[in-house]
């Protein structure tokens, strides 16, 4: 296993109270796997992957669990150590490329910036080598593009060079937080298909993060449905998608615009809206939205269980 | 295009929406043109979508009908009036019956007001009611979006993208207008939450009659609820169809792309999809032939050359594409 998390648990120390945001986490990725974590804004999908860089911002921290990463377990390396990992051993890439590029830099200029750092590269073996990474990611004309701002290209093509600084690295695990949310559907299946590419090119392990389970269904090998800070479906994409179990993973699923159902068939998406952290529902969090939720769903979180081999799901109804 | 006959509501012609750039000096300047030459006609109770990608035009469109830019030619008649010819004051009085939603909730909605105040605004602004009818009309308002009137003591920051959205169609219903521009209504929202505001889109257009023009970027999700599709691209129509034959037949290139890059949702190999590449349209220049020419893949010497006109290719479909024109 490349990554194996038990029991995670990463909370937020407000004035109001303690936010968990990530409660109790548990799930590995194979070597070169694609895994998709999947929920809707609010769930805790992004302080999962702010947790495996240790990346917390005040006031939260991790407060327990392992992060084996490699068998290393990240909680116990300090920040130089943890400063070697990351960019290196672990890439991600954000949801806005806008924001998350330096603006006073050509883009060039910051994907050799992680070549220098992070495989010592001296400044002309960076400067080659990032040129070929802009050609790797799909930019055409990579030995102009690379004296180029980020303002001067489109959101697709900024996604493309933040891709690009992500691998620089040759990071055995690329995290990509909501790579396609803010990009054109006809831009998002290009960079869908480039993530594909540059995985089985550079071999490495894939986490997805995102909203709209369609977007995974066509690339991840397995899929972890989120709610509350908790996993609560997961599963091979295959089963997910075909035996689906929890009844949020189903509402997910009927909420996926597909194209062709005609106008009779209206979009069901899932009633009401993620719970306030800080006043999470009694038992178990998805029952004021869940059409199966019975008086027994409100006494406690149901735990997380084996419904067949390598498909899990916590709900009192399904067993 | 046809008269103006009563079952019309909205007539758009020739609308051109050009924004100089570049040099200082009268001739150097260059134009984007982000709407170039659009005929529309939405009829009466109609809902329409709008699609294409960032940087076609759509959102100036929406924004041109409305006059919330000042288009650069061509007439828009709203009921047997012509929008164009009124007055700023007229204009105004014109909005109570031409609305606008905003694509993002969360910039729409001042932080500072309750969501009470924000609803009772255009109230009175406009003096729908007497004064103190104001409070129940806007409790009225919040149930027609699916709200309990508690919320009108909560502040946009307490709420969320769906519930502000609901709130921003509120603002809007307070008018009781006619015709609604929506400008990308659902995409900052999630997709478990789009849903709910297509179908309260839906829902209101059945129960106040409201005439709808919905613009996206994405075609899965206006479909369901849409009678028409308009695609446009670099400020042209493409295709225009009704919405199940455009998505069963698409004809134009760019619409069959738009369409193979909506992910299929099943768990499969990635599909191939039909080849464009995303280089940006080249804005400024004046285009000889069809826009869309560096990016097709059917591309033929004449779309160099000469820009395709709208077509019929059958009834209520439209098309400028020299390929399928001929083909």
């Amino acid at each position: 296993m490349l990554v194996e998390v038990k029991d995670l648990r990463s909370y937020f120390f407000l004035d109001e109270g303690v936010l968990k945001a990530v409660d109790g986490l548990s799930f590995s990725i194979a070597k070169q796997e694609t895994v998709a974590l999947v929920g809707e804004s609010g769930c805790g999908k992004t302080i999962v992957a702010l947790s495996l860089l240790n990346l917390i911002p005040s006031p939260g921290r991790i407060v327990d669990g392992q992060m084996l990463f490699e068998g290393e377990d990240l909680r116990h390396l300090d920040s130089k150590q943890m400063r070697r990992i990351r960019g290196r051993r672990i890439g991600l890439v954000f949801q806005e490329p806008g924001v998350a590029l330096n603006p006073v830099y050509t883009v060039g200029q910051q994907i050799a910036d992680v070549l220098k750092l992070h495989r010592g590269l001296t400044r002309h073996e960076a400067q080659a080598e990032s040129i070929q990474l802009l050609g790797d990611v799909g930019i055409g004309n990579p030995e102009q593009r690379a004296g180029a701002y980020p303002f001067e290209l489109s959101g697709g093509m900024q996604q493309r060079v933040l891709i690009a600084t992500a691998i620089a690295g040759r990071p055995k695990l690329l995290i990509a937080d909501e790579p396609t949310t803010a990009l054109d559907p006809t831009v998002q299946a290009e960079i869908l298909d480039l993530l594909c590419y540059l995985q089985a090119e550079y071999q490495m392990a894939l986490l997805l993060i995102t909203h709209d389970i369609g977007v995974v269904a066509e690339m991840a090998d397995r899929v972890m449905v989120m709610y509350t800070g908790k996993i609560v479906e997961s599963g091979s994409t295959q089963s997910v998608f075909h035996s689906t179990l929890h009844p949020y993973t189903r509402g997910l699923l009927k909420s996926v615009p597909q194209l062709g159902v005609g106008k009779d068939e209206i979009l069901q998406g899932i009633p009401g809206t993620v719970p306030d952290f800080l006043e999470l529902p009694r038992g178990c969090t998805f029952h004021p939205r869940c059409n199966i939720s019975e008086t027994g769903c409100t006494a406690t979180f149901p735990p997380i269980r084996k419904i067949t081999p390598g498909h899990h799901c916590a709900c009192h109804k399904i067993t | 295009m046809s008269g103006r006959d009563n079952s019309i509501l909205l007539e758009v012609s020739n609308l051109k929406t050009h924004f100089p750039f570049g040099g200082r000096w009268i001739g150097n300047q260059q134009f984007i043109r982000a709407v170039d030459g659009i005929n529309l006609d939405i009829k009466r109770g109609e809902i329409v979508g709008v699609v294409g990608e960032s940087g076609s035009g759509k959102t100036t469109l929406g924004r041109s009908i409305l006059r919330l830019v000042e288009p650069t030619g061509g007439s828009v008649w709203f009921d047997g009036i012509d929008v164009m010819g009124l007055s700023g004051k007229e204009m105004r009085q014109m909005r109570k019956r031409m609305q606008f939603i905003f694509q993002d909730p969360y910039k729409s909605l001042s932080p500072r007001m309750q969501i009470g105040q924000l609803i009772a605004e255009p109230l009175r602004l406009h003096r729908i009611v007497p004064e103190e009818k104001v409070a129940d009309r806007v409790v009225t308002l919040l149930g027609k979006v699916g709200l309990n009137p508690y919320f009108q003591h909560r502040y946009p920051h307490e709420m969320s993208g769906g519930q502000r959205q609901r709130i921003a169609i509120a603002r809007t219903l307070a008018l009781e207008p006619e015709f609604i521009v929506a400008d990308e209504p659902v995409s900052a929202l999630d997709v478990s939450v789009q849903a709910q505001i297509l179908n309260l889109l839906l829902e209101l257009q059945q129960s106040e009659g409201i005439t709808l023009l919905i613009i996206s970027h994405d075609l899965a999700v206006i479909e369901r609820i849409v009678n028409r599709i308009v695609v446009i691209y670099s400020g042209r129509v493409m295709e225009i169809a009704g919405a199940a034959q455009l998505i069963e037949t698409p004809l134009h290139p760019y619409t069959q792309a738009l369409i193979s890059a909506v992910p299929s949702g099943r768990p499969a190999k990635r599909k191939p999809r039909a080849q464009v590449t995303t280089e940006p349209s080249r804005i400024g220049k004046p285009l000889k032939g069809c826009p869309f020419a560096p990016r097709c893949a059917e591309v033929q010497s004449i779309c160099w050359e000469e820009m395709p006109r709208l077509e019929s290719k059958n009834n209520e479909h439209e098309v400028a594409c020299h390929v399928r024109q001929t083909s």
